[in-house]
């Protein structure tokens, strides 16, 4: 499972794990942005590509498989950049399917880093919607449930398919099925769990075990970070 | 003695029009285990569900001297202490420590204690050494009693438990049953494995459609409506 992975990818022990949250928000952000406003070549992108690979070695994560995590956006921006390309700008283009992808990749190593809690504690910190952070805790443990829900299915499926060799159109009707079953169980299933954390005095407000702190090298490593970025973005806009 | 639960004429009717309770009478005194026996659909769930004010339905429910209800609901789920069927629906943070110290959180307690106090619950259902797990990679019979630490972290004077034994293997079970027997609280136990009741129990109530058809023992309960299969 996708999230269990980067679940246990985010409790390992590295320079950049130890950093406060919102050190690590704030990076990103930086660099989110010093990408999205670079000129639309993808040339441009090489330097932010450069630090996002910095941080994945800084933060011990392993590179093959965070670059092909990050490669599950790269059909949505396919979409956009033939669009452009079409529209007679190859260019901007492959500057969209590049810079997307780096982003991609910036956000992986965010939540790759940073345990869940720790993470959304941070965004609320710096100002994040309530009702965003709360969608966003529920969603994830919710995440678990659709997963393991589907895994059942796949394997009842595959218990009583009979043949290895179903047409295209039986398996699209099967599959279509199985994700209206999906929806309704785990619609159930999230009430359940729902109604487990009430039991425990849930009220809509998750506290952490490890209350954050925000040290001197946090603030070192967000302003660095950040500097770094700005610094690569005025590089490629002056080249 | 004063009662720990008082349930007096308690209706209940779902949404899609399913009366599940149909005034429901039940008092529970310190010390004392209930075990709640009968059909699928008879209502034992539906009675367990209101005493921590999950549900709120027609009558009386008083728990500890305080009504359920929306005022009281903080400190009548602190009292009540419910460990659910399905133990994966109870386990949803991402190591075992934090999801035992998530009662003991909510309830206010700052972290140092809540970790404190969910280290202690670990330790007392046998579990002090997986507290860096995932609740997903433990045993059914290790998930049942992390879903019962969760549950004693936060201290409750009553247990209630709906089908404690389901997916648990026999030497669980055993296990299990050894581990519910010392605690001190009062207990309501919703089950359909007679067994495990007789090892429980200090009174039994039958439900049927709704109501309570019976009280009595254990034995008096198995013998008048030929529960046990084994019998």
């Amino acid at each position: 499972m996708h999230h269990v992975v980067v679940e246990q990818w985010s409790r390992r022990h590295s320079f950049v794990h130890q950093r406060d949250a919102r050190a690590k928000l704030l990076v990103a952000l930086a660099l989110l942005a010093a990408l999205a406003t670079s000129p639309a070549s993808p040339v441009t992108a090489v330097p932010f590509a450069l630090l996002v690979a910095v941080g994945i070695v800084a933060a011990r994560l392993p590179l093959v498989s965070m670059l092909k995590k990050a490669a599950v956006v790269l059909p949505f921006s396919m979409l956009f950049g033939a669009v452009e390309w079409v529209a007679g700008q190859p260019l901007a283009g492959a500057a969209l399917l590049v810079k997307s992808y780096i982003s991609a990749l910036t956000v992986l190593l965010l939540v790759a880093s940073t345990p869940q809690p720790a993470l959304l504690r941070g965004m609320e910190s710096l100002g994040a919607p309530r009702l965003l952070v709360l969608m966003a805790q529920t969603l994830y443990r919710y995440l678990f449930v659709i997963s393991e829900q589907a895994q059942h299915m796949r394997l009842a499926a595959v218990c009583r398919q009979g043949s290895a060799h179903r047409s295209q159109r039986r398996a699209f009707h099967a599959a279509a099925g199985a994700l209206a079953i999906l929806f309704a169980r785990s619609y159930v299933r999230a009430e359940g769990i729902h109604r487990a954390m009430a039991a425990r005095g849930f009220a809509g407000e998750f506290h952490s075990l490890r209350p954050p702190r925000f040290t001197r090298m946090d603030a070192v490593f967000a302003g660095v970070g950040s500097a770094v970025a700005v610094l690569a973005h005025l590089l490629v806009s002056h080249a | 003695m004063t009662p720990l639960i008082e349930v007096r004429g308690l209706r209940y009717r779902y949404d899609d029009g399913t009366e599940a309770l149909r005034g429901v009478d039940l008092t529970v005194y310190p010390g004392e285990t209930v075990v709640l026996l009968g059909a699928n659909g008879s209502g034992k769930t539906t009675l367990l569900l209101h005493l921590n004010g999950l549900l709120q339905g027609e009558g009386s429910v008083r728990v500890c001297g305080m009504d359920v209800s929306p005022p009281t609901l903080r400190d009548v789920r602190s009292k009540v202490g419910m460990v659910f069927q399905d133990a994966d629906e109870q386990l949803f943070m991402p190591t075992v420590l934090e999801d035992v110290a998530f009662g003991p959180l909510n309830q206010g307690f700052p972290p140092d204690e809540a970790a404190a106090r969910a280290r202690a619950a670990l330790a007392h259902v046998g579990l002090g050494d997986i507290e860096h797990r995932a609740p997903y990679h433990l045993s059914a019979g290790e998930k049942r009693r992390a879903a019962l630490a969760g549950v004693l972290a936060m201290e409750p004077e009553i247990l209630i438990l709906d089908e404690p034994t389901t997916y648990l293997d026999p030497p669980a079970q055993r296990s299990l049953v050894k581990l519910l027997v010392n605690l001190p609280q009062a207990k309501v136990v919703a089950t359909h494995d007679v067994r495990f009741a007789a090892a429980l129990a200090t009174r039994a109530l039958f439900f049927d459609k709704g109501q309570v058809a019976r009280e009595g023992s254990l034995s008096e309960i198995v013998e008048l409506f030929r529960w046990d299969w084994d019998a």
